[in-house]
């Protein structure tokens, strides 16, 4: 498809990595996402917040696919893939990682984490089997590193701790040569010492891969990004950095003044 | 490279993981299995060669087509015998059968691949129809198909023959050799059975067998992992249709005829039963579940009317064994046979001195 890419290419130079346009999801009468409209720069770092229910997570269906939206355009990287199948999103540097963990529960965890780097690379119907020099296959040891799971590498994800699934579902979304990724609350559930490494991959990454994190935890949350968009009801309600988002009293009395209020400050 | 080579020395991934293991780790069993297939002949006679273990290697090679689709992708297809009985028709039609109206005897090495490529082009294309369903939809359109595909091979004359079919469907003589002849038959389909079973074992493991297992287990994710799920799916009907053409071509030489009862309802049925009784989770299954199929359909008619009762009991057999198999072993025989065995290994472990083994 060499004219796509000349395509992507003249319009990756000024466009959003997100652009979305009076975005509107329906559930039947339910309507889970009212006209959105979000641009996030390339290599922005963003966290959604917002009350059980209030839409993040169809918002991320939205942007890869899983669900179109019922109206309204979504740009990715300048280019309108609101038509697109998921796998078509993914291919041009999309990924994600699900809030309830959607894994390959009958296969090995090298064998999750080589999809994921196979999903975005040529040779996805190859019959050969991968040698143990593999490119795909080492990058693929690699990321199983980045994680913490190389003790566990050939083990069945359904022998995973839970803890241990939610850091493959990680691993997952950062195969191949991501351009923007949607962490849908990938802290839930972590111990401690795990949210610690999650926060570490997160500040980590290359500075040109951006994202956009759900997360309950604003200690995790507010600390790996630098801007803050407050959903409710399927609306965006407030953008802004942080600290303004932290000390709005709207915000205090909607969403921090529950049981995330006084913890942090 | 040397320090991956090490460290893959010193801890031994399980079979499942292991990127290079065809000949690798075989069980002893296996191999005490192949010396005893290659050697039958010396002792076996012709109709043991051909009418239990051939026929029971074709079987097994369309049950193996229904257990790649539905061990690693999840689809129960029931178009497989479908799609052999289509090759075997092909080669009915193309090559030679005492049908002189309609056959066009063609030589075999024309006909027979020509049998193929039109039988795993009907697959592909039943698996298109399909792939988009699931569970009880995939099976109700895949046995709409066959049974489409029975009713018109029934009523058409022109290119099938209806009722009757073809018959004196003869294996071509190569090399000298009558390929119908019972020990050059007999090798025939153990080359070919063992071949796709080698077949299937290999590209379980490669990019394409995995994919398709991480579509079975979770396709939304894989979608969102770059894969076209559709086109993997449909893929995967094509190679499941190539074995399956393979053993169609096989069943009409070692049957010396097709009709339309070939593919009925009825055995279309039974593969499944096949595959499900041998253990649908590995490919040796269906071959487990073909053979005990064939036994039963060889001697249960005898053992029962030897028993004073109906002679046609014997599908009450094969049924009665399917439920309990269903009922207490999702996995099949395979699956009751791994049990007792660590059943046996555990109460070996709790003796004093067990724990050795
Ligand atoms: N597949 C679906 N079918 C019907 N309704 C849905 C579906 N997915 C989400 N909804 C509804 O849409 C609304 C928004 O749901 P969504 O999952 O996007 O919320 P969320 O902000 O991610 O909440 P949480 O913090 O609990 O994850 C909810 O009312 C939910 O019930
Ligand atoms: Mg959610």
């Amino acid at each position: 498809m060499p004219t796509t890419v000349a395509e992507r290419l003249s319009a990756a130079g000024t466009a959003n990595a997100l652009d979305l346009r009076g975005v509107t999801r329906m559930f039947g009468a339910l309507a889970a996402l009212v006209d959105i409209t979000l641009s996030v720069r390339p290599g922005e770092r963003r966290a959604v917040l917002g009350s059980n229910g209030a839409g993040k997570t169809t918002l991320f269906n939205c942007i890869t696919g899983d669900f179109p939206p019922t109206s309204g355009i979504i740009r990715f990287f300048g280019e309108d893939v609101t038509s697109f199948p998921p796998h078509e999103r993914i291919r041009r540097g999309l990924r994600r990682t699900y809030q309830i963990s959607a894994l390959f529960t009958g296969l090995a965890v090298i064998d999750n984490v080589y999809l994921a780097c196979r999903g975005v690379s040529r040779g996805r119907f190859s019959l050969i089997r991968p040698r143990r020099d593999d490119g795909l296959m080492q990058s693929a040891l690699d990321l199983v590193d980045a994680v913490h799971l190389t003790d566990v590498k050939d083990r069945l994800v359904s022998e995973l701790s839970y803890g241990q699934q939610r850091q493959l579902e990680v691993a997952l979304a950062l195969a191949g040569a991501p351009r923007f990724i949607l962490f849908d609350e990938p802290a839930a559930g972590l111990s401690p010492t795990e949210r610690r490494e999650l926060v570490e991959i997160l500040t980590s990454l290359p500075k040109h891969i951006g994202y956009i994190i759900i997360e309950h935890d604003m200690d995790v949350a507010l600390r790996v990004v630098e801007s803050v968009t407050m959903m409710h009801n399927g609306r965006i309600f407030k953008e802004g950095r942080p600290e303004e988002i932290e000390s709005d009293p709207e915000v205090q009395e909607l969403y921090l003044g529950g049981a995330h209020g006084g913890g942090h400050g | 490279m040397a320090v991956i080579d090490a460290r893959d020395t010193i801890e031994p991934r399980p079979v499942a993981t292991q990127p290079l293991s065809v000949l690798g780790r075989v069980h002893p069993a296996a191999w005490l299995l192949a010396v005893f297939l290659l050697f039958l002949p010396a002792f076996a006679s012709n109709f043991v060669l051909t009418q239990l273990f051939g026929w029971a290697m074709i079987l097994g090679m369309v049950a193996l087509s229904l257990m790649f689709l539905a061990g690693y992708g999840g689809m129960v297809s029931l178009v497989q015998l479908t799609v052999a009985a289509c090759a075997g028709y092909m080669v009915a039609i193309f090559g030679t059968s005492a049908v002189d109206a309609i056959s066009l005897k063609w030589a075999w090495w024309v006909a027979v691949p020509i049998a193929i490529v039109i039988a795993v082009i009907f697959g592909t294309i039943s698996g298109a129809l399909s792939v988009r369903t699931e569970g009880i939809y995939t099976i109700m359109i895949t046995l709409a198909i066959a049974s489409g595909f029975y009713y018109f091979t029934l009523q058409n004359y022109t290119i099938f023959n209806g009722f009757s079919g073809f018959n004196a469907v003869n294996a071509p003589v190569v090399f000298g050799v009558n390929w119908r002849d019972p020990i050059p038959f007999y090798y025939l389909c153990l080359f070919w059975a063992a071949a796709s079973f080698l077949a299937v074992v290999y590209v379980s493991r490669s990019p394409f067998g995995l994919a398709l297992q991480g579509t079975r287990d979770n396709a939304r994710r894989m979608e969102a992992l770059g894969f076209n799920v559709t086109a993997h799916r449909i893929a995967a009907y094509a190679f499941a249709s190539l074995i399956a053409a393979i053993a169609g071509v096989l069943l009409v030489w070692q049957q010396i005829q097709i009709s339309p009862g070939t593919a009925g309802v009825g055995p279309v049925v039974d593969i499944l039963v096949i595959a499900v009784v041998g253990g649908i989770g590995r490919p040796i299954g269906p071959f487990i579940g073909a053979f005990i199929y064939v036994v039963l359909r060889t001697f249960a008619v005898d053992v029962l009317e030897g028993l004073g009762l109906d002679g046609k009991r014997f599908q009450l057999l094969i049924g009665l064994g399917f439920l309990v198999i269903v009922l207490f072993s999702p996995d099949g025989v395979l699956g009751l046979w791994s049990r007792f065995k660590d059943r046996v290994l555990n109460s070996n472990s709790l003796r004093p001195g067990g724990g050795s083994a």
